[in-house]
């Protein structure tokens, strides 16, 4: 039946990760946007609390699957409504926060148990980016070389979210580069490994509470076993798609999620300023026809339409995931809203608001600069809509590059 | 709300019936009314003999109670959307005027006596079309639909009409049409007005598009109506109807665009300019990416608003979001539509340029359909 209304758990979940948000995140936004690298420590605790919320949920043990033929409601929603309130909160605090890597979703999702048992816990990082190479994830350079029983890495990797506080990192390399995709494979390395060391911290325009990091491999050596999924290179056409495939999976995965980043900081925005205008008499009442309406309230009515745009997307491409169906054109079409309309809602949100919303006294230009990253990574808005109309034309990416 | 409401779960599966529906609507959109619009659009096609084919998907007849001869299906204002959406593939100025009745008696059904319901719906039920109308619009660039301006004054045993009505669809032939009006001393109320009473004018527009909803404008100078004109007995939730009517307006805009899309896509892939597919370039490639999404959200606002409708929730905020929203895109669509074809798309060989100029009318329209 159609209702596109939160279930009763996950309105439970947007509360009380905004309460979380509000009494443990807010208070530290702007000391962890000025001391840029510090280890956000107060945050050890929300994840404590986030995780004992997380288990309580699932009902301490693994759910059953739902009888086929029955709507489900699961872990994905469960996470893109948790993040729409721990972004509202700070999403550059969000993104220092301890187990929130994107390794660790990769190693949860392809790892064998084995992995998933010693890592799946861990503090993981996610490398893929190289300096010659970013949006082409298919062009990584860094090697991996099997020598008796180990893998031997050399390479470079940059921009790893986490990568300082990371334990462990996921870490894409190439067999060999001339079969293409197909060679590209994940390893775990832990950090401390001798050969895998941290070059750099970049100094950024927001989300400043999380570390990203250049990390350099030379002759680092780890074990045979912590390959993520299979060594062998497929021959055959379809299996390098496939094999590939398999890489990526860590990638349609995080696309709601980062989406869902751009919701809850948006809200953010649109709150305060909203606030902000209450208290100079201008209120959005969603009673005038907007081309009725004041140029600011307009505006505004303008955003929440955005806004709420952009959030139902969201929640398509989970529920899609949640009820096994393949969701890797949604997951990009909200990727590719969410992070557009978060750009324009928290840059305009600065702008209505004149001085009050370019002032460090309020979080309203924070909110602007840490919401830009969110269109960037995790594949920018032009590969979305790459990714998009490649499925909607039925293209090739040789046909639409 | 109920605790069975608490526990719904976020969903957008369909049921099985509102499937079969959407099948009869699209099919029927196909056949009847995609091939007639141009023609219809030229004015040398007659609109008239759409409109008793149109009765055959029996859409008047569903909501109206047993009792009264009709289906006695819950009003539903999800699968009013899809029927929306569906035949607004077809044509959207096609669509508009086929749905008029429904909006009628819907309103009718929502906000009527029992004497109303009684006196007019059966009439709705003999298989015939019956032309019946809402009259909200008036011609004014600052029109606000909150705030009509046509008057009504207590006079004898009924009220006195007064006033100017437009873009009224089949406004030339509506045996019924439910005007809205400022009635003296309590706010807006809404007149069933039955034929073309002393005083009243009916004048044919000629407009940008929607040629096939036969929009008219209506002027009321000094109309005497009966006592059981007023609808409901009183005063009349017309920020209820505009909301129920914007979930239909949206739903039209959604299948429009869709319209547009399914044409573009094969048209870019087949195109060639310098030496392959222009959809093989970025620029007209995310022009086609962006109506994609937008128009998947245009269609999750508007399914979002009636659902909650649906269910006797408040709906208001979301109806208004919903509207805003696809006015916009809907516009955008619509130039896009005709930029992806060039030259080619600016002329009548195609019918982007005739979606273009319906798809303008979305932001315009208010009451005219009420889902
Ligand atoms: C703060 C931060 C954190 C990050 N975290 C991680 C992380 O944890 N792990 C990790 O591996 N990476 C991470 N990244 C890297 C991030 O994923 C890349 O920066 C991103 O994918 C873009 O790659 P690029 O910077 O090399 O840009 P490029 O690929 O050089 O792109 C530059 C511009 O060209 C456009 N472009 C590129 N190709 C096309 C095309 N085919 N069609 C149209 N336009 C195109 C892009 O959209 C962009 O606008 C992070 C980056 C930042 C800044």
């Amino acid at each position: 039946m159609i209702n596109l209304e939160l279930a009763k758990k996950h309105r439970d979940t947007l509360e009380q990760t905004m309460m979380l948000a509000e009494h443990m995140m807010r208070p530290y936004s702007r000391k962890y946007d000025k001391e840029e690298h510090t280890y956000p420590k107060e945050m050890e605790q929300a994840v404590e609390l986030i995780s004992a919320g997380r288990s309580e949920a699932m009902g301490g043990g693994r759910k059953k699957d739902a009888p086929a033929g029955t709507v489900v409601n699961g872990g994905n929603m469960g996470a893109v409504v948790g993040l729409f309130g721990l972004c509202w909160g700070d999403v550059g605090l969000f993104l220092g926060m301890p187990g929130s890597g994107l390794g660790n979703a990769a190693i949860n999702a392809v790892g064998t148990p084995e992995q998933v048992k010693k890592y799946g816990g861990s503090y993981a990082a996610m490398c893929i980016t190289e300096p010659g190479t970013g949006s082409d994830s298919a062009n990584i350079s860094t090697t991996a070389v099997l020598d008796g029983d180990e893998w031997v890495l050399n390479g470079e990797k940059i921009f790893v979210t986490d990568g300082d506080r990371a334990d462990t990192l996921v870490v894409w390399a190439t067999l060999d580069k001339s079969l293409g995709k197909a060679a590209i494979k994940s390893f775990i390395v832990e950090k401390g490994t001798p050969g895998c060391e941290v070059t750099r911290l970049e100094h950024k325009m927001g989300i400043r509470a999380s570390d990203t990091a250049a990390i350099s491999f030379s002759d680092c050596r780890i074990p045979r076993q912590n390959l993520l999924g299979t060594e062998e290179v497929a021959t055959d056409a379809e299996g390098r798609k496939k094999a590939f495939g398999g890489v990526m999976q860590t990638f349609d995965n995080p696309r709601p999620p980062v989406a869902a980043m751009a919701i809850g900081v948006s809200r953010a925005a649109l709150d305060l300023a909203r606030e902000l205008l209450r208290a100079e008499g201008v209120e959005l009442t969603f009673e005038r026809k907007p081309i009725n309406l004041s140029a600011l309230e307009a505006e505004l009515a303008r955003m929440e339409a955005q806004w709420n745009a952009a959030r139902l997307l969201v929640l398509k491409a989970a529920w899609m995931a949640d009820n096994k169906q393949p969701n890797s054109l949604e997951a990009s079409m909200c990727k590719a809203k969410a992070g557009r309309v978060g750009n324009d809602i928290t840059l305009r949100c600065v702008a209505l608001c004149q001085s009050l919303g370019y002032s460090e006294q309020h979080l309203l230009e924070k909110f602007a600069r840490d919401s830009k990253i969110l269109d960037i990574f995790e594949g920018t808005q032009q590969i979305q809509q790459l990714i998009v109309a490649r499925r909607v034309l039925g293209k090739s990416s040789s046909e639409l590059k | 709300m109920t605790e069975a409401a608490q526990d719904l779960l976020f969903d957008l599966t369909l049921s099985d019936e509102q499937r079969m529906n959407r099948d009869t609507m699209q099919r029927f959109a196909a056949q009847e009314m995609r091939d007639l619009a141009p023609a219809v659009d030229l004015g040398g096609a007659d609109v008239g003999s759409f409109l008793p084919r149109s009765a055959e998907l029996g859409l008047t007849l569903l909501p109206i109670p047993e009792a009264l001869g009709g289906a006695g299906m819950q009003r539903s204002p999800v699968s009013n959307a899809l029927i929306h959406e569906d035949l607004a593939h077809g044509d959207l100025g096609l669509a508009l005027g086929a749905v008029a009745p429904l909006g009628f008696v819907n309103t009718l059904l929502d906000q009527g006596t029992d004497a109303q319901k009684e006196a007019l719906l059966p009439r709705f039920c003999s298989g015939e079309f019956l032309a019946a109308t809402t009259a909200l619009q008036e011609p004014r660039a600052t029109f606000e639909p909150t705030e009509p301006r046509a008057t009504a004054t207590p006079s004898g045993e009924g009220f006195v009409l007064n006033g100017s009505k437009c873009m009224v669809p089949l406004g030339m032939e509506a045996e019924l049409v439910l005007v809205i009006a400022q009635l003296q001393d309590t706010g807006p109320a809404a007149f069933i007005v039955q034929g073309t009473p002393e005083g009243m004018q009916r004048s044919a527009e000629e407009n940008m598009g929607l040629k096939g909803a036969q929009l008219a404008t209506l002027q009321f100078d000094e109309v005497q109506v009966p006592a059981d004109a007023l609808l409901g007995g009183g005063a009349f939730n017309l920020q209820r109807f505009l909301d129920l009517s914007r979930i239909g307006i949206c739903a039209l805009a959604v299948g429009a665009c869709q319209a547009v899309l399914d044409y573009v896509v094969p048209y870019c892939n087949e195109r060639e300019a310098f030496g392959e597919p222009i959809s093989n370039r970025q620029s007209v490639a995310f022009m086609i990416a962006d109506i994609a999404i937008e128009l998947e959200s245009m269609r999750l606002m508007t399914w979002r608003a009636a659902a909650l409708a649906e269910r006797g929730e408040d709906f208001h905020e979301q109806a208004y979001l919903a509207k805003q929203f696809c006015a916009e895109y809907a516009m955008k669509i619509g130039t896009d539509g005709v930029q992806l074809l060039g030259g080619h798309g600016y002329t009548r060989e195609h019918p982007v340029e005739l979606w273009y100029r319906h798809l303008r009318a979305i932001d315009t329209l208010e009451g005219v359909a009420a889902a």
